[in-house]
């Protein structure tokens, strides 16, 4: 499950990807996390470098979004295909991902144009595939319609040759959601984080932590 | 002049460009450790200081986004060339790039590049450092004695250690005696008790005890509990009644750490330390502190004799040039700063730049070694849900543990190793990448999988001491300027094999630790001149003005006072000689403390 072989993206996506996991984590004492912004000297036309950090921004506040209708309805769905309902959380729409991603493709930031490219092609072909298999968009299937596409290219690993290129889409859309998703309070609570409130004390593990340690 | 108090709505009092007085005792070029701890001492004292900020104001009890979510920030406060650590990192107007204020680079070989991080702002990068904060120990001072490379320091560390000391009490540092070799215990009353370790920390104490790996509570600058204001202010400032009085309320205004928020946004409540926060406050108190900020100095003015008047600076506002004097220049804009407004510093007396009869302004200059390497741990998956934000950065580090094995390693120094691990508050990071263990799901499913590995990556980062070299400073660029006019510097840049080949002994180390907790490492880069960071990519530059025993091998004498002009001192990391693997700023504070009670001293005794 974890061995690298020829199918799995480059060496460099690799590491991008376990390096954005890792901000979750990040302590600001290392900064490896900042390495693809510092390479680019040329400002881009973005927040600035002195950007109010109190105030609470929303898609759209700082440079224009790019979704049209048809890419929106596409995304909406896809978004709630890969995060539904459940008995923890609302679906990924319910949290404004969908918004989320096209401030993410209109970023006027370096490597922002190239996923706005996939983005956008990839929910272009999501729609002409299920235009072709189901004669409908893809957001006006029913779930077991959803569910085969999916299937299809939700595995860059497993997927056949000739979805390679939208099982690469997938992947960056899952990443796109899920960190849209799970940094919204309904999200973090989902995933079990329960910090950021202010404590009189810090604990450490609980009992039941460090009993699944093996360190009880 | 009247102590000041602390109001409700106490703000950094400023002047403007045009309110400076006639002349000063004490001028202080920048704001972060080196000028903020310069400031402090000699105010406290009762030296009339003007301090030049070369950013904007800044004030973190105001300005510092606390409890504010990655989703309230655009892209949810990922990482852009504006804000190169995230949105709401503190960082203003910096990064390893500033709009219009350029530096260059000798060659187009990325590994003989050097990455300059600047911050224009109040307080430096002090306001979003990892509060990291180790002591150099015996061997630290004395490198060359022991190896034959780089140079011996002029100083031991017994005469620094009264100043860690107070450092220490100062700032606010939790930690924990190991009583290891050349890593320095300190005495009763200096270190606030340790937080206790997370899971993955936890797990890492035990599991590395096999390897004889010692992981043991890091060091930093956070206030674990409230300070002891009854009892510190006079440690710290004895016989004086005015200094231990102001530093007793600046104590009491600090609140201790509440357990959230991330440091590298600053801290509104103090608990932290920034010069914004510790130093800067009580020296305004004393009366005896004025503060012009977006003042961009160029050069050190200096008279026929060849002392130092003040300096010259350009007022961003206003874009015009002004000029200040005073009895004493200090330079602690930042070791390279300091090295560009000395060669800029230029007359018919000094053709090369002030202070440089040596010729070696601007030369060895050193980073940190770094590397990094990432691995899952599955005795972390599905951990029971519990809070681990802790004090804002890690709670534990690897000292190093191996000065006894040099013999056999291939490269003369050491370095510590930092952890990444706990259940942080999630951005763009979360369940990103999971395919990579999954094969790759959607919907439920994929819920499921995000809770199960959310909180099990660590991350291992090597933090080495790199030894000085002739290939690696800064000089003068010939034609580029910045956007005030100012010629930039040019960097040169090479690691050693010393450093390559501790870089690679990191990857091996960094395995061994995620495999004896059970986890799976990244393929680990299998040289280390693929694994080691770009030169200044750790930000720990120092070096350029480097101290020494002899006027024609340093820059500096043992009080950071250049040999060629008695009443110019460079207080930030420039004269640091050696960059041994404990991060810097507790030292730059520390030697600062000290050149500033010499500085003061000689005022008294009329020598300058």
């Amino acid at each position: 499950m974890n061995a690298p072989d020829s199918t799995n993206p480059t060496r460099m996506d690799r590491r991008s990807a376990i390096k954005w996991m890792l901000t979750a984590a990040a302590s600001v004492a290392i900064i490896d996390r900042a390495a693809s912004a510092a390479e680019s000297a040329t400002p881009a036309a973005g927040y600035g470098t002195d950007p109010d950090l109190i105030k609470t921004y929303k898609p759209g506040d700082v440079w224009a979004l790019s979704f049209n209708d048809k890419q929106r309805r596409a995304a909406t769905a896809l978004c709630d295909a890969i995060i539904p309902a459940d008995d923890k959380s609302p679906a990924a729409s319910k949290l404004g991902v969908p918004d989320f991603i096209d401030e993410w493709i209109s970023a006027p930031y370096p490597g922002h144009s190239n996923d706005k490219t996939t983005v956008l092609d990839g929910l272009a072909w999501i729609d002409a595939e299920s235009q072709k298999r189901y004669g409908n968009d893809f957001a006006d299937l029913v779930l077991r319609q959803k569910n085969a596409i999916c299937d299809d290219i939700c595995s860059f690993g497993k997927a056949k040759p000739e979805f390679k290129k939208a099982a690469q889409f997938f992947r960056k859309f899952r990443d796109l959601t899920a960190g849209g998703f799970y940094s919204t309070p309904e999200g973090m609570k989902d995933i079990g984080y329960v910090g950021n409130v202010a404590t009189a004390t810090f604990e450490g593990p609980t009992p039941e932590a460090l009993k699944h340690l093996g360190l009880a | 002049m009247p102590i000041r108090s602390f109001p409700d709505n106490f703000s950094m009092p400023h002047i403007p460009s045009t309110k400076t007085q006639p002349s000063y005792d004490v001028i202080v070029v920048g704001s972060g450790a080196g000028g903020g701890q310069t400031a402090y001492t000699l105010t406290m004292e009762g030296a009339k200081v003007l301090m030049l900020e070369a950013g904007r104001n800044y004030d973190p009890v105001k300005e510092t986004p606390m409890f504010q979510t990655n989703a309230q920030a655009p892209l949810r406060g990922t990482s852009t060339p504006d804000k190169p650590f995230g949105f709401h990192d503190a960082t203003i107007d910096g990064g390893w790039q500033v709009p219009g204020e350029p530096y260059t680079s000798a060659s187009d070989d990325p590994a003989r590049k050097f990455w300059w991080w600047r911050a224009r702002m109040l307080g430096g990068r002090t306001n979003h450092w990892g509060r990291i904060s180790l002591r150099n120990g015996p061997y630290d001072f004395k490198p060359h004695s022991r190896d034959g490379l780089g140079f011996d320091w002029p100083i031991s560390y017994e005469d620094l250690a009264p100043y860690y000391d107070k450092t220490e009490m100062l700032v606010g540092v939790f930690g924990t005696n190991s009583g290891l070799e050349n890593t320095p215990d300190s005495p009763d009353g200096c270190l606030l008790p340790p937080p206790k370790m997370r899971a993955g920390e936890l797990l890492a104490h035990h599991r590395t005890k096999k390897l004889g790996i010692p992981v043991l509570p890091i060091h930093r600058a956070v206030l674990t509990q409230k300070q002891d204001a009854e009892n510190l202010p006079a440690k710290l400032h004895p016989k004086n009644a005015k200094a231990q009085r102001i530093a007793a309320q600046a104590m009491r205004e600090r609140a201790a750490c509440f357990w959230a928020t991330a440091c590298g946004r600053g801290c509104s409540i103090k608990a932290n330390y920034q010069s914004t926060t510790v130093h800067l406050p009580p020296a305004l108190a004393t009366g005896n502190l004025d503060i012009v900020s977006d003042a961009m100095v160029r050069a050190v003015t200096l008279d026929d004799n060849g002392k130092a008047t003040g300096v010259s600076y350009i007022d961003r506002t206003t874009k015009e040039e002004r000029t200040v004097k005073a009895r004493v220049v200090v330079l602690a804009a930042s070791s390279a700063e300091s090295v560009r407004i000395l060669l800029n510093s230029k007359s018919a007396r000094f053709p090369n730049g002030v202070a440089n009869s040596s010729g070696l302004v601007g030369k060895y200059i050193m980073d940190t070694v770094g590397a990094r390497l990432n691995g899952h741990i599955p005795a972390l998956e599905n951990l029971p849900v519990h809070n681990e934000d802790g004090a804002g950065g890690a709670h534990v580090y690897v000292p190093w543990w191996l000065y006894k094995e040099h013999n056999k390693l291939g490269f003369a120094r050491g370095y510590h190793i930092e952890f990444e691990s706990g259940r942080r508050m999630p951005g763009m990071g979360a369940a990103a990448g999971v395919e990579r263990f999954t094969g790759g799901n959607y919907g439920k499913q994929f819920k499921e999988d995000a809770r199960r590995y959310y909180g099990s990556f660590m991350g291992f980062a090597g933090r080495g001491e790199m030894i000085p070299n002739e290939d690696s400073f800064c000089e003068l660029d010939p034609t580029v300027k910045d956007k005030w006019g100012i010629p930039v510097l040019r960097f040169h840049w090479k690691w050693s094999e010393h450093e390559t080949r501790q870089a690679a002994h990191m990857q091996k180390t960094f395995v061994e630790i995620i495999e004896s907790m059970g986890g799976k490492a990244d393929k680990p880069d299998a040289t280390g001149a693929a694994a080691i960071e770009p030169g200044g990519k750790i930000i720990h530059e120092v070096g350029g003005t480097i101290m020494g025993a002899d006027p024609k091998k340093s820059v500096t004498n043992q009080w950071c006072q250049t040999w060629d002009v008695k009443n110019l001192f460079v207080t930030d990391g420039g004269a640091f000689c050696s960059n041994a693997d404990k991060n810097p700023t507790l030292t730059i504070m520390a030697l600062a403390w000290r050149s500033s009670d010499y500085l003061l001293e000689e005022m008294k005794k009329g020598n300058l």
